[in-house]
């Protein structure tokens, strides 16, 4: 359609020209053979220099350049390819010295731990022993204590009441009648105290 | 003058005539822009090969694109046998390519709407694949007139239509090209006119056309050159990988 409009533009072109066409020599200035050796003369004397400049010099430089890049490329690539293998086998390395150095600080952890349980039990046992052996001695002094402090006590009362007495009535009272009523009051009252 | 859309032809003496013998080589308008396209092709492409990044820059990405555009083209056409003639398809291409770009810029001359032009490209290529073609088959190039697989009352018919379509080949190639920059250019000269005549109040419509031309000119100016440069690959492919 758009190559229809356009030769019929230019055959329309061609009619509304026509006096300027009759005016010149043959019409399109194409087909005047005037200057065709010198065209025909100066294509062939620049498009051979080009081809000889291009086929000579430039293209085999961009043909290097190319063929350059593409083996940089693939030598790139090749290392990169290379550098990526490498650092998988490092990483490898390391997921294993971290797995070990994870069972063996598990292994150091179980054994400290066990170790310290140890100690604390052996400590503990120790304490305990001490802690058994006051104990025992407490209870035995406590013991002695008990059975020694009724016997004291009586006989601070005895001169506790006696001095008092003494002083109330004014003469002295038999000591043996006094401790005969201590012993008798101890005896009632220490069941209630001590609880033996 | 100026409203003729004919007169952008016009090849013109520039300087003094020159003369060898009888043949006038005067250097001329088209004599200018064949030289201003191959310096720039010249240049564009040793500034695109000089240095070799391997990041390019536009210079060098410009020259290696084009550089396996055609080698492609090359390749996909005319297969692997096709290589030695890769810098002649190449410089081919370029120079029809800025030829024809070259004479899209306003008050330039195209070069390539010169039939004498396209036809001495045409013929020099017509000729030489006819040379490669013997030299690699001998005269089992003929057998190129001769199809296969034709019944052979109808092989004297074929093989005259298939030397006429051999032969009309430089002419084929050489009107294409000619007829389409010397189409294009004229339109464009045309709707310019018409743009200067019918003023300010009519001519916006005109305008847009010559807009509209311009893009679809350049679009035409690289086609023509592909179909120039892809047409001989085709030519060259017969020579060389001789199966009809």
């Amino acid at each position: 359609m758009i190559k229809k409009i356009y030769f019929q533009s230019i055959f329309f072109s061609f009619l509304f020209f026509k006096e300027a066409f009759a005016a010149e020599s043959g019409g399109m200035p194409q087909l005047n053979p005037e200057f065709w050796i010198s065209q025909i003369f100066w294509l062939i004397l620049t498009f051979g220099t080009m081809y000889v400049v291009l086929s000579k010099f430039i293209l085999p430089k961009i043909s290097n350049n190319l063929e350059s890049r593409k083996s940089q490329i693939l030598e790139n690539i090749e290392a990169a390819e290379k550098q990526r293998e490498d650092s998988e086998a490092k990483l490898k390395e390391y997921d294993e010295v971290i797995l070990k150095s994870k069972s063996e600080a598990k292994t150091m952890f179980n054994q400290t731990r066990e170790k310290a349980l140890k100690d604390i039990m052996a400590k503990k046992e120790v304490l305990d022993q001490q802690i058994d052996n006051e104990i025992n001695k407490a209870e035995k002094e406590i013991e002695v204590l008990k059975v020694s402090a009724p016997d004291k006590i009586n006989k601070i009362a005895i001169e506790t009441s006696s001095e008092l007495l003494e002083k109330l009535i004014g003469s002295g009272v038999n000591n043996s009648s006094i401790s005969a009523i201590v012993d008798d009051l101890s005896k009632r009252n220490g069941d209630k105290y001590y609880g033996n | 003058m100026a409203a003729n859309p004919m007169s952008q032809f016009d090849v013109y003496r520039i300087g003094p005539e020159i003369k060898v013998g009888a043949f006038d080589i005067s250097f001329t308008n088209a004599s200018l822009f064949m030289i201003i396209s191959t310096v720039s092709i010249l240049l564009v492409f040793n500034f695109g090969s000089k240095r070799n990044s391997v990041l390019p820059n536009k210079m060098q990405l410009l020259a290696e694109l084009s550089y396996t555009f055609v080698a492609k083209m090359i390749s996909d056409t005319a297969g692997s046998k096709a290589k030695p003639y890769f810098a002649f398809i190449f410089s081919l291409f370029m120079f029809v390519l800025f030829c024809n770009m070259f004479g899209m810029i306003p008050y330039t001359f195209t070069v390539t709407s010169h039939i004498i032009v396209t036809f001495i490209l045409a013929s020099f290529i017509f000729i030489g694949v006819t040379i490669i073609g013997f030299i690699k088959h001998g005269f089992g190039y003929l057998k190129l007139f001769v199809p296969s697989g034709v019944p052979a009352v109808l092989l004297p018919l074929i093989v005259v239509i298939e030397i006429i379509s051999y032969l009309s080949r430089p002419i084929s190639l050489s009107v294409r090209l000619f007829a389409n920059m010397m189409a294009g250019h004229t339109m464009m000269k045309v709707f310019g006119g018409f743009v200067i005549s019918l003023g300010l109040v009519g001519g916006w419509l005109p305008l847009s056309f010559s807009v509209a031309l311009t893009g679809l000119e350049i679009l035409v100016a690289f086609l023509q050159a592909y179909v120039f440069a892809i047409l001989t690959c085709i030519y060259l492919n017969d020579a060389l990988n001789l199966h009809h």
